[in-house]
């Protein structure tokens, strides 16, 4: 991503609002932005969400295809998870080759997702160690705002639990929905100096020190973890942040799991 | 060739019931994007597509400035799930061509002369393809440079028409497309009568493309009705709705 500048006073503005427990968008530090999704809106995608967090907007589209399974996984179906921050969605997203920025979100996604069980990839065998379904994953951010991992994330879910298996289209029996055992959701931190901020937006993104994602499964136990940017965290703020990301993760699955 | 497939049935309708020189349903946006300068939605029958607009701005990189007028760079894509078949991620052949023309018919009716070393890029995402996904495309990135207030001489309205079961057929569908024997995007400009893209696969006579022509300009008239009243949607103000501000105490 291009260099983007934000003046220190603002950061300063931002911190001092933190302090007093405040954000330029008035909401407690760890408030989630509004969120809204709408799932199957993509006729030719086998399952699709777009959702929007605050001004974050995000479209994640599932396809899946019979394919050859891992040679140490046999029987399991694949998942791959693809993420694009198109320059359509932000002035400092630049065309070409995959960022930096997109692995890593395509990466903590998928990892999420992956460790949870989410998917029971056994359901997705055809024939052991011969034929697989492959699920395809794709994220496509069209606005940018900050926080892509936790608006990927339950788009991702949304998505995936719209998604019918397309069975009959190559001659493999009838089409089944994706067998979905877990709601892996994540809750992304950004630190700016002593604060812990909820769901930043790109502004809090770029003014913060270190950023801090967890996934949360519906057993409120741990499943993935991300620290990213440069600055550390202490025990404390970690431990800290997780006891709010399991609270707020109960809210926010439910909220996907009703589709409200 | 799959000749067996029948586009047409006895009373002259097609697969999804149009008459021959009947347009799918359309629908646009204008201004759908918050950070981008200008953008739109469009929906036609099966396609969806957003374009983004960005710009005036510094060309980059720097040997591509022009000292006397702004360039239009366009970026075509296929979102991966926007077919039955997944579309690899990343540039290919055909989306590089349909971003090349697709500029080049902006960049017609663009007042590129007012922004020297300018760059105004244009970003078209396809979210779900249906055949016509570049008329689509150039039809929506023509509201979005409005929508962005860059200075043009028109709208430029595009739509396609082709050839199935040896009939003329306006804006040809997935399998009109796959099966038929012609297909011919035309992007048209109303106010000055300029034909800004055209492209042509297939088998047609004089005579057919002349009447081909006649019956894709009056298309896109209708078009660029249609994108004009998107940009009226988002921009007009109604004097009636507005009351008198109150008087302070």
């Amino acid at each position: 991503m291009k260099r983007t500048i934000v003046p220190e006073i603002k950061k300063e503005l931002i911190y001092k609002l933190a302090q007093r427990g405040c954000r330029e968008d008035d909401r407690t530090l760890d408030e989630f932005r509004p969120i809204s999704f709408e799932t199957d809106i993509i006729g030719t995608a086998e399952g699709s969400a777009r959702l929007k967090l605050g001004k974050t907007d995000v479209i994640v589209g599932v396809k899946l295809q019979p394919g050859e399974p891992y040679p140490d996984k046999p029987d399991q179906g694949v998942l791959m998870t693809g993420c694009e921050l198109k320059p359509m969605a932000h002035p400092g997203f630049e065309s070409g080759a995959p960022s930096d920025d997109s692995v890593e979100i395509a990466r903590v996604v998928d990892r999420g997702i992956r460790e949870s069980g989410m998917i029971d990839m056994q359901a997705l065998c055809i024939e052991p160690g011969k034929k697989v379904w492959m699920v395809f994953l794709d994220i496509q951010v069209i606005n940018y705002d900050g926080n892509l991992f936790d608006a990927a994330t339950m788009a991702a879910l949304a998505a995936m639990n719209s998604t019918s298996v397309p069975a009959s289209r190559f001659g493999l029996g009838e089409d089944f929905p994706l067998p979905v055992n877990a709601w892996p959701v994540t809750t992304t931190f950004v630190k700016l100096r002593d604060v812990l901020l909820v769901d930043p937006t790109f502004t809090e993104e770029l003014a913060s020190d270190a950023r801090f994602t967890v996934s949360i499964d519906d057993n409120g136990h741990i499943r993935a973890m991300q620290k990213g940017l440069k600055g550390a965290l202490i025990y404390d703020e970690v431990i800290r942040a997780l006891d709010i990301a399991q609270k707020l993760s109960l809210e926010l699955r439910t909220r996907l799991q009703t589709g409200e | 060739m799959l000749d067996e497939i029948k586009l047409l049935d006895k009373d002259g309708m097609r697969l999804d019931g149009r008459k021959l020189d009947q347009l799918r349903p359309i629908r646009m946006e204008a201004g759908v994007l918050d950070n981008a300068d200008g953008s739109a939605y469009i929906e036609w029958g099966g396609n969806k597509v957003i374009a983004a607009v960005y710009g005036p701005r510094e060309a980059q990189p720097k040997y591509l400035q022009d000292p006397s007028k702004a360039i239009v760079q366009v970026s075509y894509n296929m979102a991966a799930f926007s077919s039955d078949e997944r579309v690899r991620p990343g540039p290919n052949r055909r989306a590089t061509e349909i971003s090349k023309i697709t500029a080049e018919a902006l960049e017609s009716v663009v007042l590129t002369g007012n922004f020297p070393r300018a760059s105004i890029d244009v970003y078209i995402e396809v979210l779900e393809a249906d055949a016509g996904t570049r008329c689509a495309g150039l039809t929506a990135a023509s509201i979005a440079i409005a929508d962005a207030g860059i200075p043009m001489k028109d709208l430029v309205a595009a739509c396609a028409v082709g050839k199935i079961d040896g009939q003329l057929a306006l804006d040809l569908g997935k399998k009109e497309d796959n099966f038929g024997q012609a297909d011919m995007p035309l992007g048209f400009v109303p106010g000055t009568g300029e034909i800004s893209l055209l492209q042509m696969d297939g088998h047609m006579t004089i005579a057919e493309f002349k009447a081909a022509m006649q019956m894709c300009m009056a298309a896109c008239k209708h078009i660029h009705e249609l994108q004009r009243d998107a940009l009226r949607r988002r921009y007009a103000v109604n004097y009636a709705d507005m009351s008198e501000p109150e008087a302070e105490q």
